[in-house]
């Protein structure tokens, strides 16, 4: 019972009625007297005491009848539930929400006597009565059996239960335990392993390029007008040059992305201007090529002289002595110059150089070799093959159109290269299986063909130049065969198989190629060796011939003596004819000197003798006239050319008389020679 | 003459002569002769659509000759690619089109 303590006296009235309800309470609890006499004295006295919290209503609310529903709803529940419907991919209310209020939920441990795990339990329960009643059963059938007589109403009844019994005895044994019938056990092994091992590798990625440009309209349209150009000039023009645009189209279209050939383009236009410069550079000497002609020769009775032009040098070839000379047949300002050495001690090495008179200063093609180049000769018909033969008895082709460092074609020992030094080579005419072929000849006395067969070259021997005399060996008896060495040869304009060769005992034989063990005809030409030997440009029987025992000589080959002979006061290097004249020929000697004869104007002495070289320092070695130009190129031992110009006299053509027609020709030729030589050859006696 | 000349302005004018030219190639022959025909044919069937036909190409280049091809059709770009040697082709079509096929990893 609360106490309350009268201080409050605002509080009073209310602790009272408090008291007095806690008072009934207690009364209804403990049913204690606990009196409260004073309560009753207080219920008299009673005025209506209000809570504090109590509304203030009015009448009329308080007479207010407020009905109260009671539902069936779980307050709990909530009102609205709202869903995402990931069907309608919208959120969606919950239409009916469940009232249901759980005020207490336990599991339980039914089972339905029909389940699987009731089934289960009933047998194991079974099972365990059944041992023990196994014994208690087992003798029950005996007994049965006994008693079957008697009993055979009971006993089927309780061996069909017993059976039954045992029946579902043995089901459950079936399901518990799977008999061993074959002893079996398990047992597990392991196997070795074989350890393993990391292995990398990597390959090459692809090679890769870069590659750019544009497509533009304008681009496009400029290839297609291009290709319609090509195609229409295609039709218009004839076969073998469409071969030519179609290279020149490709060059086109693959120097448009390519970047690598910009030296090469530049090299053409390099040359051209290399031409222009040293055609500015040389000017005079150019003009006086073409148009000079010496007016001092009117003053001269009937001599000439040469105008040095160019001096040809190249570096390189600075110690080689001019082996050889040779003007291109089809471009007559191109030349070739075959560098070596005489000297038999100093062979070292050897170059091959092609000149052009458009550029003095540098060679258009140059070869090195490691033999010296004795002779060098161009092909008529295909200007750009040189045959050349070297020091150690070899002989090559070059082609100077492929952009190679040696040569084409290279004979071997093996291919039947001379063992001597080759002196000699010339082009003949394509042999019967058109295939092109040259001759040689060399010390070993051995006049070799070879002809050029696909990629190989071939030789055959043509003749060998057996010495007259023949030496017994005392020994052995027999007779070797000397032979001799051949420094020179030549073959005849017009019969192909007549040719000459002159050895270095001085004798010339006259060969044919039919016969090989014979010589047609021998002459005892010189002393020394012949150097040079030349049949005569229109004269289908003279020849020329120079050695370096001084002499000059000029022979009809139907006669064993010479018919002129010249002394030119020095060993003669080379000898040549010229080509617009059959009685005009030009000599060159060691001690530097050009002679130039013309027969039809004196028969004795040179026109023209000139000192080209100081014949202290330099030896020229061979000479040779331009087919076309005025113009005679001479080497030295120091391997510059010279190029010379006749002068006027040099070069006449007879006048022709009044009223005569200037006859110009082959057979004039001819005809200007026999004269000559009906004049020297009265004298002598005519031999054959 | 004139005719020739005619015929080369219809021509240009029409765009019939629709030939291929090839600007730059160092595949090898038997293949370069095979992309070019792809490269018609697909400009041919998708003549409207670049893409498409870039696609179609593209595909058929892959499964022929494998790995990753890349096409590109049209009638103004420049480029600059780095591609494997011996396969790539640039060429032009059909007056106004332009294609560059290349393979590169």
């Amino acid at each position: 019972m609360p106490l309350k303590t009268k201080t409050r006296s605002v509080t009073a009235p209310p602790p009272v009625p408090s008291a007095k309800a806690a008072s009934k309470k207690s009364k209804k609890d403990d049913d204690d007297g606990t009196e409260m006499g004073d309560g009753d004295d207080w219920n008299l006295g009673k005025s209506l005491i209000k809570p504090p919290d109590q509304l203030d209503l009015t009448e009329q609310e308080l007479k207010e009848e407020i009905t109260r529903v009671l539902t069936a709803d779980n307050p709990h529940a909530p009102e609205n539930i709202v869903r995402f419907s990931f069907k309608e991919r919208a959120y969606k209310q919950v239409p009916v929400i469940s009232q249901m209020a759980i005020h207490f939920a336990r599991d339980g441990n039914l089972l339905h006597k029909d389940s699987d795990e009731a089934k289960r339990q009933q047998s194991r329960g079974k099972l365990s009565e059944e041992s023990d009643a196994e014994d208690i059963s087992a003798p029950l059938p005996s007994e049965s059996a006994e008693k079957m007589d008697t009993e055979e109403e009971e006993l089927p009844d309780a061996k069909g239960a017993e059976e039954e019994e045992e029946k579902e005895v043995i089901r459950p044994r079936q399901e518990r335990k799977i008999p061993n019938q074959f002893n079996f056990s398990e047992r597990a092994s392991q196997t070795f392993n074989n350890p393993m091992r990391e292995n990398g590798c990597q390959t090459e990625p692809p090679p890769r390029a870069s590659f750019a440009s544009t497509a533009n309209q304008w681009e496009i349209f400029d290839a297609y007008e291009e290709v319609l150009a090509k195609q229409a000039m295609k039709k218009e023009k004839q076969k073998p040059h469409t071969v030519k645009k179609d290279e020149v189209s490709k060059k086109k279209i693959s120097a448009v992305e390519s970047m690598s050939d910009d030296i090469s383009r530049v090299s053409k236009v390099a040359k051209i201007v290399e031409r222009m410069v040293n055609q500015n550079s040389f000017d005079d000497i150019l003009q006086d090529f073409k148009y000079f002609e010496d007016p001092s020769d009117e003053f001269r009775d009937q001599e000439g002289t040469v105008l040095p032009l160019w001096k040809y040098f190249y570096e390189k070839a600075k110690r080689l002595a001019i082996t050889s000379m040779c003007w291109n047949p089809k471009y007559h300002d191109l030349f070739a110059v075959g560098h070596g050495s005489y000297d038999f001690m100093k062979q070292n090495r050897g170059m091959l150089l092609v000149f052009s008179l458009k550029n003095p200063t540098y060679p258009e093609y140059q070869y090195s070799s490691d033999s010296s180049v004795l002779c060098l000769d161009f092909h008529n018909m295909y200007p750009h093959l040189i045959a050349v033969g070297f020091y150690d008895g070899c002989v090559a082709v070059y082609n100077i159109m492929e952009n190679a460092t040696g040569p084409t074609y290279k004979s071997s020992p093996k291919s039947g290269k001379h063992t001597d030094p080759v002196w000699q080579v010339k082009w003949q005419k394509d042999d019967l299986d058109n295939n092109i072929n040259f001759c040689s000849v060399s010390s070993d006395g051995r006049v070799v063909s070879w002809a050029l067969i696909k990629d190989e070259i071939v030789y055959t021997d043509i003749i060998k130049l057996t010495m007259d005399g023949i030496c017994k060996d005392a020994l052995e008896n027999l007779q070797l065969q000397i032979m001799g060495c051949g420094t020179s040869f030549d073959f005849h304009k017009q019969k192909d198989n007549l040719f000459l060769v002159g050895t270095e005992e001085g004798k010339i034989h006259k060969c044919s190629k039919a016969y090989s063990s014979e010589f047609l005809d021998t002459y005892e030409a010189h002393h020394m060796a012949v150097d040079a030997l030349h049949w005569n440009t229109f004269h289908p029987e003279i020849f020329i011939s120079c050695s370096s025992d001084w002499t000059v000589k000029i022979w009809d080959h139907n006669l064993k003596n010479p018919m002129f002979t010249f002394d030119l006061n020095a060993p003669v290097g080379d000898v040549t004819w010229s080509p617009y004249s059959s009685t005009v020929f030009a000599a060159v000697t060691t001690n530097g000197k050009v002679h130039v004869f013309d027969l039809n104007v004196n028969k004795y002495e040179p026109i023209c003798e000139q000192t080209i070289v100081n014949k202290k320092r330099n030896k020229l070695t061979h000479i040779a006239f331009n087919p076309t130009y005025p113009i005679i190129m001479v080497g030295d031992e120091r391997g510059g050319v010279s190029i010379l110009k006749l002068s006027p006299n040099l070069r006449k053509q007879p006048k022709a008389k009044k009223g005569q027609e200037v006859q110009k020709g082959p057979e004039v030729e001819i005809a200007k020679m026999d004269k000559l030589l009906s004049l020297v050859r009265d004298p002598d006696m005519k031999q054959n | 003459m004139a005719e020739p000349e005619a015929k080369k302005e219809d021509a240009d004018s029409r765009r019939i002569q629709t030939f291929p030219i090839v600007r730059f190639c160092d595949m090898p022959e038997e293949m370069k002769v095979e992309t070019m025909e792809l490269c018609v044919t697909a400009c041919e069937k998708f003549s409207a659509n670049n893409e498409t036909a870039a696609k179609m190409i593209k595909e058929t280049m892959d499964k022929r000759f494998g790995a990753s091809w890349h096409v590109v059709v049209g009638e103004g770009f420049g480029f600059e690619v780095t591609h494997e040697m011996k396969n790539i082709l640039y060429m032009y079509f059909g007056g106004n089109m332009a294609v560059c096929v290349w393979k590169c990893t």
